[in-house]
This record gives C-alpha cells, sequence and structure tokens, in this order.
C-alpha cells in the first residue's frame, strides 16, 4: 500500500506573534518566546518528517518537501 | 564441415565475451553496488549473449542463415533487461536517503542492457577471427582470437565510458553563509532554514561548491535536474550525509544560478573533505539522457553570442 502524505503545503505555523498569523488551514501553535518557538518547531518538524522555514517576521512553518 | 571443427571459435567467443562481460562489470561497482547476486545474474546474461555473438559465424558458414534471427531474439530479452533493471532501482529509491532519480536510473539500466551487446560483439568478432584467422596452428588462432578480443573489449569499453561533470564544468569550493535565515553559495539563495541550530550545523560543516559551466551545451545540461539529482546521490552515498526519517533538515541540495546557468549545491556530509567533494562532482558521469548541445544548432550558437 502506498503512503499518502501532503506535500509542498504549510503543515504547522509556529509563532511569538499572535498577530502576524490567523485564519488558514494549518495548525497554530503559539510560542512564549524564541526559544520555545524553535523547541517546537524542532519537535514538529522531526513528527512530521518537514523543514523549519523562518518566515522573518517571527512566524516559522513546516512544510513538507 | 563437422561440428569439430567450429568448437574452438565458439569457445574462445563465449570466453572473451563473458570475460568482457565481467571486466565491465568491475568497474561501475560504484554505480550499482550489489555484490554476488547482481553479479551472477549479469555474468549469467553476458555468457548467453556471448555466446550468441559467437555461434553467428559458424552458423553462417553452414548457410543456416535462420541462425542470425537468435540474434533478434536476444536483442529481446535484453531489453527486458533494462526494464528489470529500471523496475528494482526504482523500487529501491523510496528507501534511499537521497534518491537517484529517474533519469540516473534510466541511465544505468540503459547501461546495463548496452553491455549485453557489447558482449555480444566481442564473442561474434572473437570467434570470427579465430576462424578466419590465417594460420592453421591452435595456438596461433588462439591467439589471434585473444588479440582481437582484447582490442575490441577496450575500444567498445572506452568508446561507451562517455563523458564526466568534470568534463563539462569546472568546481571549485564556496563558502557557506546565510543571509537572514536563507542559506546562500556565493550569490545564489539555495533554500531557507528556520532553525538556529541547523543554520549552525550547516556553518560548521557543511560544504558548498559551485559548478560552472564551460560552454552553453555544459550550462543547459548542468540544468537538468535529473542530472544535478545524480550528482547529490553521488556525493551523498560516496562522503555520507547528516540525513535520516525525520531528519530533512541537512537535505543536500543544488539549484542554478539563473542568471549564468551556474549550479551552487550545498551538502552536510560526515566526513567534510572538500577535496573528496570536488573529486566525487567531477567523477558523476554526465547522464546521457541529460545531455543538452544548443551548440550544435544554428539558432543555439546565435543565442551564445
Amino acid at each position: 500500500m502506498s503512503d499518502i502524505t501532503i506535500k509542498e503545503s504549510i503543515l504547522a505555523v509556529i509563532t511569538v506573534n499572535r498577530d502576524s498569523v490567523g485564519g488558514g488551514g494549518a495548525p497554530i501553535f503559539y510560542a512564549m518566546d524564541q526559544d520555545e518557538q524553535s523547541k517546537i518547531s524542532l519537535y514538529l518538524a522531526r513528527i512530521l518528517n518537514g523543514m523549519v522555514h523562518d518566515l522573518g517576521n517571527g512566524v516559522y512553518i513546516i512544510v513538507k518537501h | 564441415m563437422g561440428f569439430s571443427e567450429y568448437v574452438l571459435p565458439i569457445l574462445l567467443g563465449i570466453f572473451a565475451g563473458t570475460v568482457a562481460r565481467l571486466y565491465m562489470l568491475r568497474i561501475d561497482y560504484r554505480q550499482y553496488p550489489s555484490y554476488p547476486h547482481g553479479y551472477t545474474i549479469h555474468l549469467t546474461m553476458g555468457f548467453i549473449a556471448a555466446a550468441l555473438g559467437a555461434v553467428a559465424i559458424p552458423a553462417l558458414l553452414e548457410t543456416d542463415f535462420v541462425a542470425v534471427t537468435f540474434l533478434g531474439l536476444a536483442a529481446q530479452q535484453f531489453r527486458d533487461i533494462r526494464n528489470i533493471e529500471r523496475q528494482s532501482l526504482k523500487e529501491m529509491e523510496a528507501t534511499e536517503l537521497v534518491p537517484r532519480g529517474e533519469a540516473y536510473i534510466e541511465g544505468i539500466a540503459r547501461v546495463f542492457e548496452a553491455r549485453n551487446y557489447l558482449a555480444m560483439l566481442i564473442g561474434l568478432l572473437t570467434s570470427a577471427a579465430v576462424q578466419f584467422s590465417p594460420w592453421s596452428a591452435v595456438n596461433l588462432k588462439v591467439l589471434s582470437g585473444g588479440i582481437i578480443g582484447v582490442i575490441a573489449a577496450l575500444i567498445l569499453n572506452q568508446g561507451m565510458r562517455g563523458l564526466r561533470v568534470g568534463d563539462i564544468c569546472t568546481v571549485r569550493a564556496v563558502e557557506i553563509r546565510f543571509d537572514g535565515p536563507l542559506l546562500c553559495v556565493d550569490d545564489v539563495v539555495l533554500m531557507n532554514v528556520g532553525l538556529k541550530e541547523a543554520q549552525k550545523t550547516f556553518l560548521c560543516h557543511g560544504l558548498g561548491a559551485i559548478l560552472k559551466p564551460i560552454d552553453d551545451n555544459a550550462r543547459e545540461t548542468l540544468g537538468n535536474i535529473g542530472q544535478r539529482q545524480a550528482i547529490l546521490h553521488d556525493v551523498a552515498s560516496l562522503l555520507g550525509t547528516r540525513l535520516d526519517v525525520g531528519e530533512k533538515d541537512f537535505t543536500p541540495i543544488a539549484r542554478r544560478d539563473l542568471k549564468t546557468g551556474r549550479i551552487a549545491m550545498v551538502i552536510v556530509p560526515i566526513e567534510p573533505d572538500i577535496e573528496a567533494l570536488i573529486e566525487t562532482i567531477n567523477r558523476v558521469p554526465l547522464l546521457e539522457t541529460s545531455r543538452r548541445k544548443p551548440l550544435s544548432s544554428k539558432a543555439g550558437r546565435a543565442a551564445a553570442d
């Protein structure tokens, strides 16, 4: 049986800035500070088999390529 | 004309073809490392190919022209070899940390098919040399067959060797740097790396290289995604790569400089040896199917200047 995965799509959003995200399909994780943001991102990336990308405005996204 | 007269040319033809196939297997262990069973399969097919080639001349001399149709049958069989190789490599693709890519697989499959034809041809040439040898002494006949066989094997092998990436571009090592989260090699942006830890690993252990094509043909050939994937696969399998299931941060990557067609690549190897990296890139085979030759056309030449 072939596995089905979602690729090239935002799987999760991790942010320290509540104002810069909203709506959308992907789950949003709010972090207290940058350290926590990095940690959550790392965990999620490992779990989802994806990569962490930095959008530069305090928002990280997880995408599987 | 009796059977015994043909024993020598046929046996020598088979022997030469099979040995040639073995020789060709030996030189490409790197492309396809599956030693004992892979060897058995290909040696057996090589033996059959050589036998078919070796009996062709005696069959013709016996005016058994129908026997030549067997060569056609053989071609059909060997085409299946390509299918088998392609299929099995494709199935393995999901288990590779850095996949070979379709183009590389196609290239390898083609090589395996072609080498059976080479074994057949060498078998044919050797048996012909023995059969038509001007000398009647057995040892001189064997000698002429041997000489023709070796020469044919060397020439064909050399002719089939093909170009390598190092022949169409110059490779040099380049420092990796980060522009914010953007991983850059020279002035080419490769990807967005979010985690600070991952960025540190890239800076400490990553190796960057720029492949500068020597002409327009080279530029378009290197632009082919399959060719780039082949380079990444070879580099990763020879230098090791810091990758695993669920750890995709350090996936080796090669991107094009859109202005000049240069290729920028980065890898985080387990053995960070820049000399070995450059050597490996230089020795990656140039895939037949990826080669482009815009300079061979009038329009391509006009566009080049």
